[in-house]
């Protein structure tokens, strides 16, 4: 392998906007407006996009002629390293909105730093995804604070999402031994400082939105070590069906 | 308002259509035009939104990242077409909300092709290739249509959906030049989409009551059947190139006409799916109906939070 420790780090990057875009696509024709239909939908396509940039990217640094169809497709479950914030299901509108929202306000701190890469072509990708990025967030916290201070229900129903999703926020953050390798040649940043942002963002805009942090703070990781939940190979039935049915074919 | 006047605002009217003028929502118009084209407007609206959801059905399922963009994009463009037709209607006087419980209520069609269930992912390719290709035709015409609101978002509709249909096509292209497993995944999905196709464009002219005045207020260009002659007549050739055989027995060259001959149609299959009898149809209203009370909480949510926010400004 040309390049393991970036290698390991731009997988986590890609499989976490693959498995989420892939998780919102589930949304298309079902959404509780037209407009966030169109949204959700707009979001899902930002990712994939972006999976593939990254997945194409991983594959070069793999050095074995991979593409961002094999990683994505061709993969086993124990060998993907999104986070588990990301395949947890859709659930409701409130609960695939907070989702969203915990992880817009992680990836916009990381692609402003991921900006000043010395690897060039994470900067380039950094900064067309920035753009987007920026706009779901900006998107997700209106809603966060919409549905936190509309109605009851809504406040009830976003609450209840804050509870369940906030013990994977912490798993955003992680960090191996290796990467400090690529924080010392300033390939990436230190997830300490994203995490300073991330903080930031949330807490304001859970204020606004009159939610609570879970007194539970009990946090979860797996995902980046390919240890997953149940969810997942749900997912990867759906997004790895014609791949594995219809074997070595051109679509 | 005085018999006279109103003779002479519909002779207006109908001059100004002559005239090739277009009709802007705040001009007169006769109240069955407003309602002809409430009817005609908001069924294309929900033929767009219905629409979404065969094709949503395959985004988690497409076989490879770029198709999974390009369908992602491709339902949103539907959508998008759903939003400007909503917004077309609402210039007629119409509200958007009620339109949509007469879809769900059954009151209100939309378009019968979207009864029949995309089972394989060389559907995708057929839906864009024949589904958006008859809807082409039905819509270039519609951009001329008298009403401006109307015509002017069949302009930017007509621009994404030829683009659909190359893309449908295009997917197409590569099934038919795989494998014969691919290959006849292609013709499979041909076999069930050619005559539901054909069906888009409405009963036989001789069957169509509501076509003859809507001719004459330019609503309507061009008849169902001639419109339907000119969708063969286009596709033929193009499934030569896949290819693909088109099932009809009877499909031929007419060298009198210039035109292809083909089958008559199963009108009965046709009646019966417009009657709420297709594969689909009920879980087509189902998951819009669901999706509309499932998200009653996020738009009252959201219509409380805009009434607080008014009220902090003014206080």
């Amino acid at each position: 392998m040309k390049n393991e420790d970036l290698y390991n780090y731009v997988l986590r990057l890609g499989d976490d906007s693959l498995i989420l875009g892939q998780r919102l696509g589930e949304w298309c024709g079902h959404g509780p407006i037209l407009e966030e239909d169109i949204a959700m939908t707009n979001i899902s396509l930002d990712l994939i996009g972006q999976a593939m940039s990254l997945l194409d990217y991983a594959g070069v640094l793999d050095g074995q002629g991979k593409d961002h169809d094999a990683l994505a497709f061709l993969r086993f479950e124990n060998e993907y390293r999104n986070a588990l914030l990301l395949e947890q299901p859709n659930g409701d509108f409130a609960n695939t909105m907070m989702r969203q929202f915990l992880f817009d306000a992680f990836r916009k701190p990381l692609y402003e730093k991921l900006l000043e890469s010395t690897d060039m072509q994470i900067a380039a990708i950094a900064e067309k995804s920035l753009k987007e990025t920026r706009y779901h967030l900006k998107h997700t916290s209106e809603w966060v604070i919409r549905l936190g201070d509309g109605t009851d229900e809504s406040h009830q129903r976003a609450q209840t999402a804050l509870d369940l999703l906030w013990r994977y926020t912490d798993e955003l953050f992680f960090q191996t031994e290796e990467d400090t390798t690529l924080i010392s040649l300033g390939m990436v940043p230190s997830m300490s400082e994203i995490k300073a942002e991330w903080s930031k963002t949330v807490l304001s805009v859970l204020e606004e939105a009159t939610l609570v942090i879970p007194t539970n703070n009990w946090q979860f990781e797996g995902g980046r070590r390919g240890m997953h939940s149940e969810h997942l190979g749900f997912l990867l039935a759906d997004l790895q069906y014609m791949q594995r049915a219809y074997p070595n074919m051109k679509w | 308002m005085k018999t006279m006047d109103l003779q002479e605002l519909e002779k207006r009217f109908q001059e100004k259509i002559d005239k090739e003028i277009k009709i802007e929502p705040n001009d007169w118009m006769p109240d069955e035009y407003r309602k002809t084209l409430i009817r005609q407007i908001s069924q294309h609206a929900h033929s767009e939104i219905v629409g979404m959801l065969p094709e949503g059905n395959w985004i988690t399922r497409a076989p490879n990242l770029r198709r999974k963009a390009v369908l992602l994009a491709k339902v949103q463009d539907e959508a998008g077409h759903g939003l400007y037709l909503y917004s077309s209607v609402e210039t007629l006087g119409a509200d958007r909300e009620a339109t949509i419980d007469d879809l769900h209520s059954g009151k209100a069609k939309y378009s019968s092709i979207f009864n029949y269930p995309a089972v394989t992912w060389a559907d995708i390719g057929t839906i864009g290739w024949l589904v958006d290709g008859a809807a082409i035709m039905n819509q270039v015409a519609l951009c001329r249509c008298s009403y401006g609101p109307y015509a002017r978002g069949m302009v930017k509709i007509c621009k994404e959906e030829s683009f659909h249909q190359r893309q449908g096509f295009e997917s197409l292209v590569t099934l038919c030049n795989g494998t014969p497993t691919q290959k006849a995944m292609a013709q499979d999905a041909m076999n069930r989409f050619w005559w539901p196709a054909l069906m888009m464009f409405g009963p036989s002219d001789d069957e169509s009551p509501n076509s003859a005045q809507s001719m004459k207020w330019k609503i309507k260009r061009f008849s169902n059947d001639e419109l339907r002659q000119s969708f063969v007549d286009a596709t033929v050739p193009q499934a030569e190139i896949l290819g693909l055989t088109i099932p009809d027995p009877n499909l031929k060259w007419n060298e009198e006409t210039g035109h292809y001959d083909f089958s008559p149609i199963n009108w009965d299959e046709f009646w019966q799916v417009v009657n709420g009898n297709g594969p689909c149809n009920k879980e087509r209203i189902e998951a819009r109906t669901k999706a509309k009370e499932e998200g009653m909480w996020v738009r009252e949510a959201a219509m409380a939070y805009a009434e607080k926010r008014a009220l902090k400004k003014t206080a």
